[in-house]
């Protein structure tokens, strides 16, 4: 029985958010937002021990489903999660020194940040995919006030255009869900479990295909403007740039993955209901373009936040590719990718945040020279943007490699696409960083250290990752692979 | 039977007149009652679906429709526009013609693409679905083309109005914890817009959002 774990990973980011809904302006607001994000991390370790050991479970009255797919981006998730509220302790005190923001701002921030965390993780662990969709909304309710927190023209307009895209892609999720329900109550009856995806997944091949087919696109179209793909991204850039740095790096790092895990639970009803690559073929069309488009503008990005989440889309369309093609292989890269690119771009947008912090602005032609003030940010933003342009020896490069050579074999046309993609990206966010860390500096000195441990811890698992993979790790990733086919 | 069926053809037959109706109202105050109208029919329909299928949880989304999108979110909407002053405001569209004749391209498009399911459907559904459909995608073309924030808010909410009777009415319902769930998330996001309609009004003084279209890439 998981019961236990999983209400311990639950409550803690729940109570976390109604602590700090009422002591958010306390001196000790970011250390109690930590002590949170902490538990729900220990929280998330033991479960996933526990699921490690005894497989796939159901837990109360089935409204809950872990198995290894969902419990490794559970860990992820809140892993990450417990690491940017490490980094954005002196990170928010910093703008609040500077004036940019005033405390019921970080009141405001510290819960919803907790309830963030709550309604990734319950998307991640419901059964359920109605619960799915309210739980994935919530994640948009959660962070939109987030987004706007500066209060500043630029922000406030990057929020409502959040709010009104991500709320007509979701409103179009929901109309794939009732046409899922719609289908799966011709089989398994009305009421409470035509829309588990545990009872779906064993009746998928008796749904009607015309059925969910039209659903799958719906579910596509709607979560895939949460996870940021090509044309419904323009939200993201803009979401990612104006609001606070700790926010980008949770929305680009997890938000991104927990929407393309939904995707990835519907994709597995299509295929058992069609028998036929025809949700593959959609996600690997959204996929490569989105790795183009998104290559294509990361050269005409001036803003440095801005260019990164460019990146992400990059990023998030070559994972839904790998998916999108298929099989044991690009299942387990497009996994193993998911995790590389949570953690070097987190890591990424706390050495960005703290160095924009120090030049005072985010336009990158006023950065210059980070390695003369701080090497440290220096550093963890040259490493990271090594990391996350595939060079070995880091995590990134080996499952792009796998990404590439299985599209190879398989799909031999889209290898040219991809490769000078990447190469673009390369050659666009390289020439960028390379003057900020190097050069003469215009950087100035901060009120408190900053907290840079964070950006070397997921560094240095990266770079452990792409040299070495433990046996059971790889194991993990193979199960979580074969459960999506 | 047949008379419900007949009941609930004729109230989907409604529902599409009144997204029509508000595509094309200019003023704020009655696109709001519009709406509110909009989820009186939907909270009527649900309650013969329920009658007529003999489900008893369909009663409490009736009952819940009635409470949050007849009186709640009307009345929360009222409220607002009448604290930001804009209770008489009237919108410049520009061709509405055009915007109507685009609609009924949708509603087409929307009834092709129900159709293979419309197909599969026994008896009081039937077609339900395409209607369900076109006044999602209509909604959508009202967020589209407006320019005040409040019109594209409630653009966004009779979007949801659409998706809630394809819910109640072609599929019986959803599971009421999923329906709970949503109509949680519809209320907190239009406590969310208020809070931004203050803000938006603060930062550029009007709730035009033309004043919004600044970031861009070049």
């Amino acid at each position: 029985m998981i019961d236990l774990q999983l209400t311990a990973l639950l409550l803690a980011p729940l109570l976390g958010g109604l602590l700090l809904a009422a002591f958010g302006s306390r001196s000790w607001a970011a250390e109690l937002n930590s002590l949170m994000s902490f538990c729900t991390f220990a929280a998330a370790v033991v479960l996933t021990m526990r699921v490690v050991e005894a497989g796939p479970q159901v837990a109360f009255n089935e409204q809950f489903f872990i198995d290894q797919l969902n419990v490794f981006l559970v860990a992820l998730t809140a892993f990450i999660a417990f690491t940017t509220s490490l980094f954005s302790r002196p990170y928010m005190r910093i703008e609040q020194d500077h004036g940019r923001l005033s405390t019921p701002m970080l009141h405001l921030y510290y819960s919803m940040y907790q309830l963030f965390t709550l309604s990734m993780l319950v998307a991640l662990t419901t059964n359920n995919m109605g619960i799915i969709w309210v739980a994935m909304e919530a994640a948009t309710l959660t962070t939109v006030l987030l987004v706007s927190l500066y209060r500043t023209p630029a922000s406030l307009e990057a929020a409502w255009k959040y709010f009104i895209l991500c709320g007509v892609g979701i409103a179009l999720a929901l109309f794939g869900t009732i046409l899922l329900y719609f289908a799966a109550e011709r089989v398994l009856g009305q009421g409470g479990t035509a829309l588990l995806w545990t009872h779906l997944n064993e009746v998928k091949g008796e749904l009607e295909p015309t059925v969910l087919k039209l659903a799958f696109i719906f579910l596509l179209v709607g979560y895939g403007t949460k996870i940021g793909l090509v044309p419904l991204h323009s939200w993201l850039p803009d979401a990612h740039a104006e609001g606070p740095t700790p926010v980008s790096a949770v929305l680009s790092g997890l938000l991104l993955n927990v929407a393309l895990c939904a995707v990835m639970r519907s994709k597995v009803l299509v295929d058992g209901s069609l028998g036929t690559h025809f949700a593959g073929n959609l996600m690997m069309g959204f996929g490569l373009l989105s790795v183009v488009v998104a290559a294509l503008f990361l050269s005409r990005q001036k803003d440095i936040k801005r260019m990164f989440a460019y990146s992400s889309i990059e990023h998030m369309g070559l994972i839904t590719f790998a998916f999108g093609m298929g099989g044991p292989v690009a299942t387990f890269a497009a996994l193993l990718h998911m995790t590389m690119h949570s953690l070097t771009k987190s890591a990424i947008f706390f050495a960005v945040g703290h160095a924009v912090q120090k030049a005072g602005t985010q336009q990158m032609e006023n950065i210059r020279g980070m390695l003369q003030i701080s090497p440290t940010v220096g550093w963890g933003l040259m490493l990271g943007t090594f990391a996350i342009l595939g060079m070995p020896p880091f995590g990134v490069f080996a499952s792009e490699f796998l990404i590439i050579t299985t599209a190879m074999h398989d799909y031999p046309w889209t290898t040219p696409i991809l490769l000078i993609a990447v190469g673009i990206a390369f050659a666009a966010i390289f020439g960028k960083v390379q003057p900020i860390v190097f050069g003469e500096t215009t950087a100035r000195r901060l009120p408190h250290p900053p907290a840079l441990l964070p950006v070397f811890a997921h560094l240095l698992l990266v770079l452990i990752l792409g040299l070495y993979m433990p046996p059971y790790l790889a194991n993990w990733y193979r199960q979580a692979a074969a459960l999506l086919g | 039977m047949t008379y419900t069926i007949q009941f609930i053809n004729l109230l989907a037959a409604i529902l599409l007149l009144i997204v029509f109706a508000m595509l094309s109202q200019r003023r704020i105050l009655s696109l709001i009652n519009l709406f509110a109208w909009q989820g009186l029919v939907l909270s009527v329909s649900t309650f013969v679906v329920a009658y007529s299928t003999a489900q008893s949880h369909l009663y409490y989304s009736a009952a819940l429709t009635l409470l949050l999108k007849v009186l709640v979110l009307p009345w929360l909407l009222h409220r607002l526009i009448r604290k930001l002053n804009v209770r008489w405001d009237v919108e410049t569209l520009i061709n509405i013609p055009t915007t109507m004749l685009v609609g009924i391209a949708l509603v087409i498009f929307a009834f092709n693409l129900a159709a293979p399911i419309s197909q599969l459907s026994e008896g009081i559904t039937r077609g339900l679905i395409g209607i369900a459909l076109a006044s999602v995608l209509l909604s959508l073309l009202m967020m589209l083309t407006r320019r005040k924030a409040i019109s594209q808010v409630v653009g966004f909410l009779a979007m949801e109005n659409g998706l809630f009777f394809a819910a109640t009415s072609a599929t019986h319902g959803m599971p009421l914890v999923v329906e709970l769930g949503i109509a949680l998330d519809v209320l907190v996001a239009t406590f969310i817009f208020g809070i931004f309609f203050f803000q938006i009004r603060e930062t550029f003084d009007s709730l035009d959002i033309t004043h919004m279209e600044k970031l861009k890439d070049d």
